[in-house]
């Protein structure tokens, strides 16, 4: 077995401990960290996903590796850094003003995490104005969730207010959450909508082609 | 204070749809008395609230009672319950919940005169704490507006009070992503079974003052979190069954603290309370299935005393406006029921929607009426809410080991797995409430919560 290999295997059952030794052990080998973290890291929660998807896991599952991951990449961190490797993407995401629910948008952000995208989490009953400064700080995607349908209309303020800001341009949008549909999404401007939590990973993976 | 050690339905055979040891007279009801009546809840279409929008908030609630009401008494309900679910805005604004409270109130009254329907009206005003995180549970602006919210909307005509409180569940829903029993322990056992006391004397008191009925809680943002999130396959059944069983005495805490029923309709721990307290219980199911899936929409039905559709947007359908078309859905699920019992064969129908469901998911099992009664008993033996929650953890997990040894439900192997290693955690949780806190307290996130206003300040 390789030290790939064990990478790999450690981060899907979740051992932190082994995951970091073996990346540890990789980049003494000389492995590039960059090659520990597509082959190694992100391949195993592209695993993680499958057998999420195929039913044969569920999210705690998920939730260890995802936290066997970030252990790791904080050891590759200054290597990555010095190989100025870019991070798939940023997204900004949070429950909009008025709406409090944020399990939904709590999974998103963590298969988002778990597959390789820098996330920064608004946290809940987030006004307009928050995402816009998030895209100034460079958030590439902007996630909305509302699980109310007296909330929902408050999605339509943030992409105007985005769209007031000159900010447009620069950011795609997605909308989720229970009331929320691909019509409503597609009406109040917003460039996608996924369902659940996987499927929201798919959509901007989609809109940043990566 | 009433304490309740034993059962008051102590067999099986006798937990059973619109009866129970005591039943509620209101507004000519008998809730309990040997019908089950439907209980309607509505909410706004996509809308935002503000004082601009009142009037038109207003104008919504107005039609869809009097168009509930209206097909009610077309289709001879022999009695209606509304319930209003404040929105966090009708909540925070309390007089706008109360303006939309004597709506309702006005279009009951109106149709118990021109069509003599019989009729009650519940009141939630919605839990406002957590809008601050970490939650403040015992004072400042939103737990005033929240009691203010109560005291108004008693005033403006509810003839019954009610809740889905939150406390503990900034703790539980990573304990619930995580499936971490320990944290959810802490979470229903300690953290939210303290805020029922708090709570409840708070509505118990307004509900005195104001003479109206202090009804229930419902665990829906912990039970009803996890029926969700195992419906989407986050989580496993399993571990949903057994955060059902463990709702139960943190929703008990409200009877001991005074109220009296019937318990909300999202409350799936209703027949537990049942069981417990005698008093009679609102279920929702298949006809709740407008607002959220669910493995339960027969089964729920065995031991209701109301029967309701949890809550539907005011949209158009084919048929009619959405809360007129769940008015009468209701209608006929309940006119079943009542036949039913006036043939003296409600135990056969009841039999029936039990057995429809109870193997299929291990959330409809531990539903079973026998499985409930055997659990209750187990739960209301320990002596405080958190001996109260650890044992039902523990009897959920016995029973369905059991119950998927003997094939009386199907458990794929993912869900196996689930069951052995709850079960292994459950064998670490201590009987001593002091070493079990400390033990959680260390483990948990503290950011998230404010342990002074669970009475734990002195936890380190």
């Amino acid at each position: 077995m390789t030290v790939l290999d064990e990478l790999r295997e450690a981060v899907i059952d979740g051992q932190a401990k082994l995951a970091v030794a073996a990346a540890t052990q990789g980049l003494e080998q000389g492995i590039p960290a960059e090659v520990l973290l597509h082959d190694g890291l992100i391949a195993a929660m592209r695993e993680v996903g499958r057998l999420f998807e195929e039913n044969e896991i569920y999210v705690p599952e998920m939730l260890v590796a995802a936290r066997a991951m970030n252990a790791t990449v904080a050891v590759l961190k200054p290597r990555l850094i010095e190989h100025a490797v870019q991070s798939s993407g940023t997204v900004a995401i949070g429950t909009v003003q008025g709406d409090l629910h944020d399990i939904g948008k709590n999974l998103v952000a963590m298969m988002l995490e778990g597959s390789g995208f820098e996330v920064v989490d608004l946290g809940t009953d987030v006004p307009p104005e928050r995402f816009v400064e998030a895209i100034r700080a460079g958030a590439d995607v902007v996630a909305m969730s509302a699980l109310l349908t007296t909330t929902m209309t408050s999605m339509q303020d943030v992409v105007e207010a985005i769209t007031a800001a000159g900010l447009r341009d620069q950011v795609r949008i997605i909308a989720g959450g229970a009331p929320i549909t691909a019509k409503y999404a597609a009406r109040i401007g917003a460039d996608g909508y996924a369902p659940d939590a996987s499927k929201a990973v798919r959509k901007v993976r989609e809109l940043l082609t990566v | 204070m009433e304490r309740y050690e034993g059962l008051s339905i102590p067999r099986a055979g006798d937990l059973i749809f619109g009866r129970c040891p005591r039943p509620l007279h209101v507004g000519g009801l008998v809730i309990g008395g040997g019908i089950v009546y439907p209980e309607l809840n509505f909410t706004l279409p996509p809308m935002p609230v503000t004082a601009q929008t009142m009037p038109q908030v207003l104008q919504e609630y107005q039609q869809m009672a009097d168009d509930a009401c209206a097909r009610a008494a077309a289709l001879q309900v022999p009695g209606l319950v509304l319930e209003l679910e404040l929105l966090p805005d009708l909540t925070r604004e309390p007089e706008w919940g109360a303006q939309v409270t004597a709506i309702l109130r006005e279009r009951l009254d109106a149709y118990r005169s021109s069509h003599g329907l019989v009729s009650a009206l519940r009141v939630t005003p919605s839990d406002l704490r957590d809008f601050i995180r970490p939650p403040l549970m015992r004072a400042g602006q939103e737990w005033e507006r929240m009691v203010r919210s109560f005291e108004e909307c008693a005033q403006a005509g509810a003839d019954m009070l009610a809740i889905e409180s939150t406390g503990g569940k900034e703790i539980h829903d990573d304990a619930l992503l995580n499936g971490d029993l320990t944290g959810a322990l802490f979470a229903l056992g300690v953290l939210a079974c303290r805020d029922m006391a708090f709570l409840w004397d708070m509505i118990v008191d307004v509900a005195g003052r104001r003479h109206v009925i202090a009804a229930g809680d419902t665990a829906c943002g912990f039970g009803n979190t996890a029926m969700m999130l195992a419906d989407s396959r986050y989580i496993p059944r399993v571990w949903a069954a057994v955060i059902r069983v463990m709702t139960v005495p943190r929703s008990l805490v409200a009877y001991e603290r005074g109220a009296v029923g019937p318990s909300k309709d999202c409350a799936y721990e209703g027949p537990f309370l049942k069981a417990i307290t005698g008093y009679p219980i609102s279920m929702e199911g298949a006809e709740a299935a407008c607002a959220h899936p669910s493995p339960v929409g027969n089964i729920a039905k065995a031991a209701a005393d109301l029967w309701s559709n949890e809550s539907v947007q005011n949209v158009k359908l084919l048929g009619g406006m959405a809360p007129t078309v769940s008015m009468e859905q209701l209608a006929y699920a309940t006119r079943l029921m009542n036949i039913a019992s006036a043939h003296a064969k409600a135990v056969e129908l009841r039999d029936w929607l039990v057995e429809s469901d109870a193997a299929l998911d291990p959330q409809a099992y531990v539903l079973r009426p026998d499985v409930v009664v055997g659990l209750a008993g187990q739960i209301v033996a320990e002596p405080t809410p958190y001996l109260r929650t650890r044992r039902a953890a523990l009897a959920a997990l016995q029973a369905l080991r059991e119950a998927a040894s003997q094939g009386a439900v199907t458990l794929p192997r993912a869900e196996q797995r689930w069951l052995a290693r709850l079960s292994d955690q459950a064998e670490q949780l201590p009987e001593d409430e002091d070493s079990f806190i400390g033990r959680a307290v260390s483990q948990i996130d503290r950011q998230k919560v404010r342990l002074d206003q669970y009475d734990l300040a002195m936890v380190t």
